[in-house]
């Protein structure tokens, strides 16, 4: 529960995109994007398929770089350090350190329960068993399925369920204690009880972690978000918070989307 | 029941009739082409069938006749193989290590090197190296297995030699380590072939937590593909056991029980290409015997497969 | 534990390109290597055999003697059994490819028949020349011939012309074979004027390669007995044979024969170095046969990849 006094309150900037565009080979798939990121809340982006809003959160722990012919134009500043993300002398691999990122549909590593929730830890070269132990089950905890998995650690995880897998995933990448999360529609495999109780766990989540979630649900974008923005062919249309983006948006086009006429 | 129908109904329209009962012939005669078209087909799938009973009713026939001779006991563990001897011996352990100390050579370098170049081509190469080195690889699995014989007889034992001057003329080590570079393309294509059908959201996971090309590859694409890999490294050890030319050529034929790859020795391929060169009369405990010898090739070949099989059941991709 | 440093993760990082470098070296290096061992084959036989490379060589019988020797007998033997191999396993092959792919129910025959490809794959080619050995040359009566190495390497190559025939089968969109069938075609019109000819292409594809793959075997040939030593051609049909009779339209099929790959065995087992020169030799004559048929076939099987597009 938030108090009206919170609410006042500026937050403080975790990262911010300026002039942001990008290219897949000679295709603009982002244009001119300027939106900020706040600490330690949630930001939803929406918009119609195609809108590029993927694209955006994928520039953000420079997923891009894996494909060939893609390109960066622009900053995204991260802070407290003011780092540019995007700057060619930062290595992607750093940035994805420091961000996390939960996928689209559930992927598992074909390892036990344990191994995929230690796998970041390990990758950053963690052997003692002691401060795995303890992190896996921190992190479990956090993601709300310690109790389901806690007997069964040594199991291969992709025999959870569904919604298991993802709370996983979403254990996977907290385990290394990122600064900003990363959902790209999480629960859009997922039946309607797992979803809600993702959203709930995102919920949670923000008290610890920044936010940044892509959803084709507007609904879930309401229930969930803080602030919201609105993208539409590569654009950022409207960003703000989102109970005056579902209430009085600014903008037709917004507006179109939200009541249903587009999109 | 229809031309019954039509004959009632129309009864004094002749060339009625004449019609139906033509389209009716030729419906017929069409069913009855399909049918026998049908069973042609059927006929040639059941060749392989046909191809696989043969080679056991083959094997086992002459083998019994082998066997009313040969003790099985006695071809299990003497040590000794002089089957066209005056004092014949049939220990087909011989052979058999002759077989297996080969084939380990051979895996010994086919293995790490399918896999390294299978990681590699999938993971690492750009698309343009991956398009000309898949072909060319595809090319090097289709040299005949003389040409390999010759090369290791008359180019690598030399080559060899200089390194290890006590190294006989003919060896498993240059015969194994030639069928290991033989083995190669099989197990990287195919390697890579199942490393590629990992789907790429896998990885995007792993990169996304901050993991390197090769942490990458080692801890989640090959425990995601290891049931294809474990395909190709079965197919590569039917390869290795099964492979004779090289051997006949390259490893000397006398018969020989050591697991020493640096002594010449027979194995069962090479062995039976022996006793085809010279001149057995059909029946004779002689001729037998290559048939006994092929059996036994073919109970190795058959537990690989069987492991492979389970194997395959047992890590069973699951993305 | 504390979050790790700036310093402290650049390291791990650093660590780790360390070793996605020194993997990428050993993989260009693994790669290179298997190129050069073909590339040092080929130089070897070439450079080997080069003074060989004479019409004598080509149409000369095999010799005591080694410069006089040649591989007449040896290549227009292997063409003869390839004519056998391909004339009984590409109608065989291709036919067992259409029924299992366009009749066959599931059922218990259907599953064994396909179990039974699958492991054919895995049988040692030797074991081929056994049960040729037992069947065709001493059950059937065909004798040490080129029928019987013919119908031995046809058996060998059947599970490669079957697989790729279902592959080519399996790639026609049904849509092709449902609107062949809704004009009122019969199965068999809709395989003959339709399936067969836009599967045609996958199908030589993986005819050229197990007659690649034929041509050069030869374990199973000697197993049947192949003589290693030949110095006469097979009879040419209707040609004036001994003792004033002519040759039949079929003699050759029962005729001894030797083949390429035999002829370089025989070549590479013989103590004077001499003949490894006509090894080498016919070796790159044969190379050159089954790397170019190979080619072909991979070359047609890319352009495939990147023509059709349903």
């Amino acid at each position: 529960m938030e108090s009206p006094m919170q609410i006042q309150e500026t937050p403080t900037l975790k990262a911010e995109a300026r002039n942001l565009n990008f290219f897949y080979g000679e295709n603009k798939a982002l244009r001119n994007i300027n939106m900020p990121i706040y600490d330690k809340k949630v930001t939803a982006l929406i918009g119609p398929s195609g809108c590029g809003k993927s694209t955006y959160l994928r520039s953000f722990n420079r997923m891009h770089d894996l494909y060939p012919g893609n390109r960066y134009e622009g900053e995204i500043r991260f802070f407290p350090d003011n780092t540019n993300l995007l700057g060619a002398d930062v290595d992607p691999i750093e940035v994805r350190m420091r961000i996390g990122m939960v996928f689209q549909k559930p992927n598992p590593f074909p390892k036990t329960i344990f191994e995929n929730v230690a796998y970041g830890l390990r990758v950053r070269g963690e052997t003692n068993k002691r401060v795995l132990e303890d992190k896996v089950e921190h992190a479990l905890k956090g993601a709300a399925i310690w109790e389901e998995v806690k007997d069964r650690l040594p199991e291969q995880a992709p025999n959870l369920s569904g919604g298991q897998q993802q709370r996983l995933c979403i254990a996977r990448a907290l385990a290394t204690d990122p600064e900003l999360l990363l959902f790209d529609e999480p629960t859009s495999a997922l039946d309607p009880i797992a979803t809600g109780a993702i959203e709930e766990l995102i919920h949670e989540l923000k008290k610890r972690v920044t936010i940044l979630i892509v959803t084709h649900n507007m609904q879930q974008a309401a229930r969930v978000s803080d602030y919201t923005a609105y993208m539409y062919l590569g654009e950022m249309i409207e960003f703000g918070k989102t109970d005056e983006i579902f209430i009085k948006p600014q903008d037709k086009r917004t507006e179109d989307y939200i009541t249903g006429r587009m999109g | 029941m229809l031309l019954v129908n039509t004959h009632i109904m129309s009864p004094n329209n002749a060339s009625d009739l004449h019609q139906v009962s033509d389209r009716l012939a030729y419906n017929a005669m069409r069913n009855w082409k399909e049918r026998l078209i049908e069973a042609v087909l059927l006929a040639a799938a059941t060749v392989s069938v046909l191809t696989t009973l043969g080679i056991v009713y083959v094997l086992v026939s002459e083998s019994i006749s082998f066997f009313a001779s040969v003790s099985i006991v006695d071809f299990l563990t003497d040590t000794q193989w002089t089957p066209l001897f005056d004092d014949a011996h049939f220990g087909i352990m011989v052979l058999i290590s002759g077989t297996l100390t080969s084939s380990f050579v051979a895996l010994a370098v086919a293995i790490p090197m399918g896999t390294i170049i299978a990681i590699y081509l999938s993971e690492f190469a750009d698309s343009r190296v991956r398009e000309i080195a898949k072909p060319i690889l595809e090319l090097l699995g289709g040299i005949p297995t003389i040409v390999f014989g010759y090369f290791a007889l008359l180019v690598v034992t030399p080559i060899l030699q200089f390194f290890i001057p006590s190294l006989p003329g003919f060896s498993l080590l240059s015969a194994g380590l030639v069928m290991g570079i033989m083995i190669v393309p099989y197990i990287a294509s195919l390697s890579e072939d199942a490393m590629r059908a990992v789907p790429m959201s896998m990885r995007e996971g792993s990169y996304a937590m901050g993991a390197t090309k090769l942490y990458t590859a080692i801890h989640v694409v090959v425990p995601a593909a290891i049931s294809g890999l474990a395909a190709s490294y079965i197919l590569g050890i039917s390869r290795a056991v099964g492979e004779t030319m090289i051997l006949a050529v390259a490893a000397g034929m006398q018969p020989n029980l050591t697991f020493n790859p640096m002594e010449p020795a027979a194995t069962i391929t090479s062995f039976i290409v022996q006793v085809a060169l010279g001149d057995l009369p059909h029946g004779s405990i002689g001729y037998q015997t290559i048939f006994a010898a092929g059996l036994t090739l073919l109970m190795i070949t058959l537990v690989f497969n069987i492991l492979g099989l389970w194997l395959r059941a047992k890590f069973r991709e699951n993305y | 534990m504390k979050p790790l440093t700036t310093e402290e993760i650049r390291a791990v990082i650093a660590k780790g390109k360390f070793y996605d470098n020194l993997f990428k070296a050993v993989g260009v290096f693994c790669l290179a290597f298997a190129l050069l061992v073909i590339v040092a084959l080929i130089a070897d036989m070439v450079i080997k055999g080069s003074e060989r490379f004479t019409l004598d060589f080509f149409f000369n019988f095999a010799s005591r003697r080694a410069t006089e020797a040649g591989i007449l007998s040896a290549w227009v033997g292997s063409l003869l059994v390839m004519l056998v191999t391909a004339m009984a396993a590409v109608p065989l092959g291709v036919a067992a490819g259409l029924y299992l792919e366009e009749y066959a129910k599931r059922n218990l025959l259907t599953n064994i028949i396909e179990v039974n490809i699958t492991n054919l794959a895995a049988v040692p080619s030797i074991v081929y020349g056994l049960l040729a050995l037992g069947i065709f040359v001493y059950q059937f009566g065909f004798g040490q011939s080129i029928l019987s190495a013919g119908l031995t390497l046809a058996l060998l190559i059947l599970p490669i012309i079957i697989v790729s025939t279902r592959e080519a089968i399996r790639a026609i969109p049904a849509m092709i074979r449902e609107g062949s069938m809704a004009v009122g075609a019969t199965r068999w019109q809709t395989c003959r004027f339709h399936i067969i000819p836009y599967a045609m292409p996958g199908i030589l594809t993986g005819v050229i390669i197990g007659l690649a793959r034929a041509i050069g075997e030869t374990a199973p040939i000697i197993t049947i007995g192949a003589l290693t030593f030949i110095a006469f051609l097979p009879p040419v049909p209707f040609s004036a044979a001994d003792a004033g009779t002519t040759a039949g339209l079929f003699d050759w099929l029962l005729s001894p024969f030797t083949v390429m790959p035999i002829q370089i065995f025989n070549w590479t087992s013989r103590p004077d170095p001499a003949f490894e020169v006509n090894a080498a030799a016919a070796g790159f004559v044969l190379m050159v046969m089954v790397l170019s048929m190979n080619a072909v076939a991979i070359y047609l099987r890319y352009q495939m990849r990147k023509k059709i597009k349903w």
